[in-house]
């Protein structure tokens, strides 16, 4: 559509840029303040510069929570979006059972994270959960409170668990929007199972395919609750990704200073991965002619 | 290239059909020969695209058989029976440069690499795109990308037949005429067998040697365009043909004379006594104006000039009746009736064309 | 060789098994950890902490009338809900005119504001956990519903208009032209038209606008205490004390499917559209 050049369109805009500026703006200057100032308590606060940015980039705290992070969301992006693809290519086109899938699949997505966690913390218990129990009985010691793989592993799984039906749901709607034109062709081509992917079904589901791991990504970055209520970041350290041991800095130890520069630095890193992916979405929009 | 051969072939969508409006296409038994050029001509919802999907393999009948040079390939699969298809919008391998998208199906078939190059080029120089070949289909324009689907259709030598379902839809009108004679030209260099469905009689006409006209799911006349022209076998095959489409009217038959609304005409051929809903059935272009009173009695409603002929409509008691007079002709307001020319009469007994007894 | 006959055949269905097995067994991964919450809500403690059982020998419905009957477990899912429609009510009332206006015009600085709108989706939580604490505190709004609300407006408004301003492409700008010269004022053209036509976006916005703020625990939890405290918060609150209640909270848990599986139930035809747009 063409858009037509109207200044007065900020009117229209305003209640959110109201509402987000106040949402958004407002506590970041807090953040920016509180990173670069120092308090020896009672509310008096000086002038501490850099100082606090570069306490954190020296910290091994820092760089383990974020190497744990990244690790974590390479992982589970790994084994959910060619997961995700996989059910989105077997999952019925209509009818009954295409619904009774679409609404079982989305379950997962709108369980409260906590209950995520919950549900999780149970199920790998050796003594109460049907994993840990079963585990045990097949004579593999699994523990998730003591051991480092054990709750690695408990942790990806939940994310699989939780997360893959959201790529999987937006494949298959890339899917459903290919004609059926371009499989009777392949057809008549004799292309094979393999090339009809490669060639039809993967660029036509491009688009929706970033998306989907731009979400995860960014969202994995971001997790918090699940993992907390499962492991509390445990054991000992070893699941603390960067949102747990933010919070921990920030609202367990009131470490002001040092949490405030945490998260400028936390937030720049999602940005800029957010504008990467962004700008490829709308060249890959464009290319295709939108 | 094959010969293809329809045998009781009868298809409908529903599981259990029990009456004739169940079959989507009626029992039908056709030779298609080998080498020639057909258009599948019919309006919207006739079956055409049904007819054609069955033929390639995309669709297997409910009954009846189909065969390629006398071997059934009823249930065979689309890859196995050997045809091209083009669809009705572009339907090309966004991905790949348009040398791939050509070589594609000779690829998929393990075909040496040698030969795939110089069978690409020389398609490639069929279709006038020799100079695009390391282009990216993607960006291409619409008649382009049907050009690669044509060209990727005949890529392969041994194939049996090249189907189109309405490809010119969504080419530009400018452009539909150039393609139109690019695959005239292919088939008389190659000699392919060519379905070619269209709604489009001129389409139609100008492309095929031979026009197989469908109607609510049956083929109500295949035969060349003069054929349909002259002695269309069914009321619509007189309809959709001719611009007007021909004129029918109901009439009484009995030997060589018809009566319309008490008005005789001599027919000059016998057709004995009729039953059933008897029309008359003439062209505009074998009909002329005159005053007096021999002929139908009509009034003249419009006269549209459309430059090297006329058409004039008139109505003849409800019914309108159109004429075609040529661009010299004067037409006074006195004509008042219409004459046929008996050698452009057709009578149809229940929508089909009786022939005249032998005199 | 069959014969040329006029005999009806069955035509052959391409079998779907190797899907049908793939979705059989994704599903049964799915369900499979809450069918195990399910059965532990409608046993007893003494049978959880007991022998393992793969389901409940003795079926008891005492963790839910726990729930339902006690005000500091039922408040939760009130407070919760509370909230949530809060935030959807805010989230639609501003993204509204905003994806319009986004959807029709170019402005100045439009697709700069667009990203930016959309950098806030991406903001983590817990960067703003301690600043919202902060400035609802310190504005008096700490532990009321319209501060979970608002502080989930901050990443639920930029989809919300991601989403709407992507159906409302779909709307011609013909129709808004045809309805200034027939005499409709923006306001009424925008109630008694506009929206109408968008009808389905809107129900797929509220479908995520709703989905979002239901299962965020980290805000929801540090902006209350008592008053609005939610479901998540009380859950939470079993673990400790004389050990944990595991059946009353599987039990919690369950109740907090519910409205989740409702919600898909209603709008399940329009899952698939909504994902379709992309834009989550």
């Amino acid at each position: 559509m063409n858009k037509t050049v109207n200044q007065k369109a900020w009117f229209l805009i305003l209640p959110v840029l109201v509402l987000v500026a106040f949402s958004a703006v407002i506590p970041l200057m807090t953040v920016v303040n509180y990173s670069v100032q120092d308090t020896f308590g009672n509310n008096q606060f000086f002038w501490a510069g850099l100082e606090w940015f570069e306490t954190m980039l020296a910290s091994d705290r820092m760089w383990a929570a974020l190497g744990r992070q990244i690790a974590f969301s390479t992982i589970i992006l790994m084994i959910e979006i060619p997961l995700g693809i996989f059910v989105a290519l077997n999952m019925p086109k209509k009818g009954f059972w295409a619904s009774f899938c679409l609404v079982l699949m989305s379950l997962p997505l709108l369980i409260p994270w906590n209950v995520v966690g919950t549900i999780w913390q149970i199920f790998g218990r050796v003594d109460i959960g049907l994993l840990g129990y079963t585990m045990n009985a097949i004579g593999i010691d699994y523990n998730y409170t003591q051991d480092f793989y054990a709750a690695w592993i408990t942790v990806i799984v939940m994310d699989v668990w939780h997360w893959t039906s959201l790529v999987a749901l937006l494949a298959y709607a890339g899917l459903q929007s290919i004609p059926d034109a371009y499989y009777q062709a392949a057809k008549i081509d004799q292309a094979g199972r393999w090339k009809v992917f490669r060639f039809i079904e993967l660029p036509k589901i491009m688009g929706v395919l970033m998306i989907a791991i731009l979400l995860r990504f960014m969202d994995s970055f971001m997790i918090y609750t699940e993992p907390f209520v499962v492991t509390g970041g445990g054991p000992g350290n070893s699941t603390t990704f960067l949102s747990i041991d933010l919070v921990k800095m920030a609202l367990g130890q009131f470490d002001l200073g040092p949490a405030a520069a945490f998260s400028i630095m936390y937030y720049l890193v999602i940005l800029l991965v957010s504008y990467v992916f962004y700008t490829v979405m709308t060249n890959l929009d464009k290319r295709d002619g939108h | 290239m094959a010969k293809i051969t329809l045998q009781n072939l009868a298809h409908s969508y529903l599981p259990n059909p029990t009456r004739e409006e169940d079959y989507a296409l009626k029992s039908m038994n056709h030779d298609w020969v080998d080498g020639e050029a057909y258009a599948l001509l019919g309006s919207s919802g006739c079956g055409k695209s049904t007819l054609l999907n069955i033929i390639s393999g995309l669709l297997h009948p409910s009954e009846g058989r189909i065969l390629f040079d006398d071997k059934d390939v009823t249930m065979a699969p689309t890859t196995q029976r050997n045809i091209a298809q083009v669809f009705q919008f572009p339907v090309v391998y966004d991905t790949m440069t348009v040398r791939d998208n050509l070589a594609f199906p000779l690829r998929n078939r393990g075909s040496d690499p040698a030969y795939i190059k110089e069978r690409v080029q020389q398609i490639a120089a069929m279709i006038g795109m020799e100079d695009t070949l390391d282009r990216k289909a993607r960006g291409l324009t619409a008649d382009a990308k049907q050009k690669i689907s044509l060209g990727r259709g005949m890529v392969r030598e041994d194939v049996n037949a090249l189907l189109f379902d309405e490809p010119l839809t969504v080419i530009d009108p400018h452009m539909k005429w150039e393609l139109r004679t690019q695959l005239k030209s292919l088939h008389h260099e190659f000699g392919h067998t060519m379905i070619y469905v269209t709604h489009d009689q001129t389409e139609a006409l100008t492309f095929a040697d031979k026009v197989v006209v469908m109607y609510d799911g049956r083929v109500v006349q295949m035969g060349t365009p003069q054929q349909l022209f002259e002695t269309p076998e069914h009321t619509f095959v007189g309809y959709f043909i001719g611009s007007p489409g021909m004129n029918v009217l109901d009439a009484e038959v009995s030997g060589d004379t018809a009566v319309i609304a008490g008005t005789q005409i001599a027919l000059g051929k016998g057709f004995g006594t009729l039953t059933g809903k008897v029309e008359l059935g003439v062209r505009p272009e074998f009909t002329s104006l005159k005053s007096g009173d021999v002929g139908l009695p009509v009034t003249i409603k419009r006269v549209e000039d459309v430059g090297r002929h006329k058409i004039v409509r008139t109505d003849f008691e409800g019914h309108e009746i159109n004429v075609i007079a040529g661009e010299g002709e004067s037409i006074s307001p006195d004509m008042n009736r219409v004459v046929f020319d008996p050698a452009g009469v057709n009578i149809y007994s229940d929508s089909w064309r009786v022939s005249p007894q032998a005199t | 060789m069959a014969d040329a006959t006029h005999t009806p055949r069955k035509r052959v269905m391409p079998r779907v098994n190797g899907s049908a097995v793939v979705m059989g067994l994704y599903l049964l991964f799915l369900l499979l950890p809450i069918y195990w919450l399910l059965t532990m809500s409608l046993k007893t403690n003494t049978e959880i902490l007991g022998a393992f059982t793969l389901w409940p020998h003795n079926i008891t419905f005492d963790n839910y009338t726990t729930i339902l009957t006690d005000p500091s477990w039922y408040t939760g899912y009130l407070n919760s809900m509370t909230y949530v429609v809060l935030n959807m009510l805010i989230s639609l009332a501003v993204a509204l005119p905003a994806a319009y206006a986004f959807s029709r015009y170019s402005f100045m600085g439009d697709k700069h504001l667009f990203f930016w709108l959309l950098t806030n989706r991406m903001a983590p939580p817990a960067v703003f956990a301690l600043p919202f604490f902060q400035l609802y505190s310190s504005i008096g709004l700490f532990d009321t519903h319209i501060a979970v609300a608002l502080a989930h407006a901050l990443f639920n408004v930029p989809l919300a208009v991601w989403i709407l301003e992507g159906f409302m492409r779909g709307v011609p700008k013909e129709i808004d032209e045809t309805a200034y010269i027939d005499g409709y004022s923006f306001p009424r053209f925008f109630v008694k038209i506009f929206t109408p036509l968008v009808a389905s976006g809107i129900g797929v916005t509220a479908f995520f606008l709703f989905m979002f703020s239901w299962v965020e625990l980290l805000l929801s939890r540090t902006l209350t205490s008592v008053d609005a405290k939610p479901i998540a918060a009380t859950m939470t609150r079993t673990v400790g004390a004389s050990g944990i209640d595991w059946g009353v909270l599987a039990a919690a848990g369950v109740l907090t499917i519910l409205p989740g599986a409702l919600v898909i139930y209603f709008v399940r035809n329009y899952i698939a559209k909504g994902f379709a747009l992309g834009r989550v």
